[in-house]
């Protein structure tokens, strides 16, 4: 209950200082945030955005981790807990998408421009969007549990060609591109030290709400399983 | 090693002789995609890097046509049980792909040689970037879509799934190979192509291992 509310103030102060702490020229004040060249004011979407990217990334790696267990111990808790994860992960794969294309309206000029990092975001939403297909088209449990272990699996070695390659090669203009050469490692040197306290202190509220939520979700799913299986004995 | 996967690809080809269902219709795809392009394309000329994506566009869609059968087909006709209790999933699987492999390099062949008759902008100044490029994308093409057969066969042959599936899986595969297919038009020298073409080459290094690694899987219900 203590860690609840513990979250409860942590993301609530996380909310109001990333929207409310102005950003100046030469920050003087703790509460103040540096002027990001490239970025200005919608610099402070970085709260909420890089959050919901990272869970999309996290939640897609705790799936590949439970598919994993499962093809090793084939227990059908681990493929709940795998597809409680994706079932998020496809949450804020949208959110990560939808924010993007807002913050891109206002920075690029276009809600959509097929810069590297939201073509691997839109492969991610595409991999997650097969996945759930994928288990829609089979009956039986332990199948569908292998299945789309192994499809996961796969589409998992496919991910650092998304992260790592297809940015360095493709002309982008997202911060972190091949030829950015204004906004640059934003994380690294561009922000002030209360800017990355807010910004790390987001990204640990966000992932212990994320692992709430999962364990709320695959105990849910454990549980349905086992009063199906009641119910059919019964 | 080799020899029953051989074998195994010997009893795909004759069965594929005597019904000629998967060149047949994959010959006819490949005629239909090409043409519905030429419809919608008219009398303009359209530039370079429309014709290289575009060439892909009717690679991957020819691909999900026909690659499926692999597996599928043995599904159907109820010799998946007998195939598993005669043959190792390694060997199955090295069959089947040996099977995918030259089928898509034949039909891959045909679109090529077709695109550079009929777009007037199909010029390759680089051939041996060309070649390389449709080799180890071929070879990636493969890989994927046989994987990808065996879980759809599995999953009780639904057809809509397979380009569904297979696209999330095969993408960076064929950004990467359209990028090179340009660089070869603009005759770019390998040099400068290193990158994409290691890029490439490690994606049928990990595409093959991987599913080697899952097919067992898979295959053992």
């Amino acid at each position: 209950m203590i860690w609840k509310i513990f979250l409860f103030l942590l993301i609530t102060f996380v909310s109001i200082a990333g929207i409310a702490f102005p950003i100046v020229e030469k920050p003087t004040e703790w509460y103040q945030f540096p002027f990001i060249p490239g970025l200005e004011e919608n610099a402070k979407i970085i709260f909420f955005h890089v959050p919901t990217a990272w869970l999309t990334v996290v939640a897609f790696l705790t799936s590949t981790v439970f598919s994993f267990k499962y093809l090793r111990k084939k227990n059908l808790d681990d493929d709940a807990k795998a597809y409680a994860a994706a079932q998020l992960g496809i949450i804020f794969c949208i959110l990560a998408t939808v924010t993007g294309a807002v913050w891109a309206k206002f920075a690029w000029g276009s809600f959509w421009s097929w810069d590297p990092r939201q073509t691997s975001i839109f492969a991610l939403l595409l991999i997650y969007g097969a996945l759930f297909a994928l288990r829609s088209s089979i009956e039986s449990e332990d199948k569908r549990a292998t299945l789309s272990a192994v499809y996961s699996l796969i589409a998992f070695v496919t991910v650092p060609f998304f992260i790592f390659v297809m940015p360095r090669i493709m002309k982008g203009l997202h911060p972190g591109s091949a030829d950015d050469t204004n906004a640059g490692p934003v994380v690294d040197f561009k922000m002030n030290s209360s800017m990355q306290l807010i910004f790390f202190l987001s990204l640990i509220g966000f992932t212990i709400f994320y692992f709430w939520m999962w364990r709320v979700g695959y105990k849910s799913l454990i549980l349905k399983d086992k009063l199906d299986k009641q119910l059919i004995r019964g | 090693m080799i020899a029953k996967p051989y074998a195994l690809f010997k009893k795909d080809f004759s069965s594929e002789l005597r019904t000629r269902y998967a060149i047949n219709s994959l010959a006819m795809f490949i005629i239909v995609a090409i043409s519905v392009i030429l419809f919608s394309i008219g009398n303009e000329t359209i530039t370079e890097s429309l014709t290289g994506g575009l060439f892909w566009v009717v690679i991957f869609f020819t691909a999900m046509s026909g690659l499926s059968r692999a597996f599928v087909s043995e599904e159907e006709r109820g010799t998946a049980l007998t195939l598993q209790l005669i043959a190792a999933p390694s060997t199955v699987f090295s069959g089947k792909l040996l099977f995918n492999v030259i089928l898509v390099f034949c039909m891959n062949t045909i679109i090529a040689l077709l695109y550079s008759a009929l777009f007037e902008r199909f010029i390759v100044q680089n051939f041996p970037l060309f070649l390389v490029t449709f080799l180890l994308g071929n070879i990636g093409l493969a890989a994927a879509s046989t994987i990808i057969a065996a879980i759809i066969a599995k999953a009780g042959a639904k057809g809509t799934l397979y380009p569904v599936l297979s696209f999330p899986i095969l993408l960076p595969l064929i950004l990467t190979c359209v990028q090179l297919t340009l660089f070869s038009f603009d005759g770019t020298r390998f040099e400068e192509a290193k990158f994409e073409l290691a890029i490439v080459a490690g994606y049928d290094v990990i595409m093959l291992t991987a599913s080697y690694m899952l097919f067992d899987f898979i295959w053992k219900d």
